[in-house]
């Protein structure tokens, strides 16, 4: 049984709780695109990324962001004089940027990773794959989440 | 204690391309959801995932928040030599699992 103090308390805690989420918002794009960049620049160091290469699989229409299955595959010899040295997967809509970093070498025989994301909210997301050679390749797919993954107040 | 699951070829032709596959029961809580009273859930994650075989590091991986509940990591490596492949979970609040598989090269 709830009592109406206990009520109450919840009630202001979810207020405040909304109050919070609301203050964000008008800014939360901007940030949002910032934090992306900033991984961005983090995972290459600075050095330019080119389309191409990486082949980032994942369905284009999410039913549920909880668990968004994600492959990356990247095309390589995978030698020890040419190869994938690692692979970042990052979203645009989540609270933070990565999802998952993966390093590989010449003797992964394939450059190819799988995984099952949680992705917040219709975005882009980008899988960066940095060579041997230390050039940086990407591909970037759009997708569109109907349910959105574990932010059942909205996002924070 | 932790449940982890590793599913890999037992046996492969020197040189072939094996996929493997790694599961880890866990909840990966983010750290960005709340409770009833507004308060925030602690981060509770599985970070890093090593794969070696034979005692070489053949992949590595780094999980964040955004990986989903029971993550899952698909990923190949060459068949080299008989031996066995050892797969090691770190995460928060001191998680740490293990598995290995046994692999015969031809």
């Amino acid at each position: 049984m709830t009592s109406r103090r206990q009520f109450l308390a919840l009630a202001c805690g979810a207020l405040a709780a909304g109050e919070a989420a609301a203050q964000l918002d008008p800014n939360i794009q901007a940030l949002r695109a910032a934090a992306l960049e900033s991984a961005i620049r983090k995972v290459t160091g600075g050095k330019p990324v080119r389309e191409g290469k990486v082949k980032l699989e994942l369905p284009p229409l999410v039913d549920n962001g909880n668990t968004v299955p994600l492959s990356v595959s990247v095309a390589s010899p995978m030698t020890s004089a040419d190869h994938v040295k690692a692979i970042h997967v990052l979203t645009e809509k989540n609270p933070q940027p990565y999802v998952v970093s993966a390093y590989l070498g010449p003797r992964a025989g394939r450059a190819s990773i799988a995984t099952r994301a949680r992705i917040a909210d219709s975005g882009r997301v980008i899988a960066i794959a940095q060579l041997s050679d230390g050039s940086f390749w990407s591909a970037t797919v759009s997708v569109v989440v109907t349910l959105s993954a574990c932010l059942e107040e909205g996002l924070i | 204690m932790a449940r982890v699951v590793v599913n890999a070829p037992k046996s492969a032709k020197r040189g072939e391309v094996i996929e493997i596959k790694t599961l880890a029961g866990h909840a990966m809580e983010t750290g960005f959801r709340r409770t009833q009273t507004g308060e925030l859930i602690a981060r509770d994650i599985i970070t890093g995932l090593v794969c070696t075989y034979n005692g070489v590091e053949v992949f590595r991986a780094e999980l964040h928040p955004a990986m989903a509940a029971n993550p899952l990591v698909v990923f190949s490596t060459l068949a080299t030599e008989s031996g066995t492949l050892e797969f090691k979970w770190t995460g928060d609040n001191g998680y740490a699992a293990t598995q290995s598989a046994s692999i015969t090269v031809v």
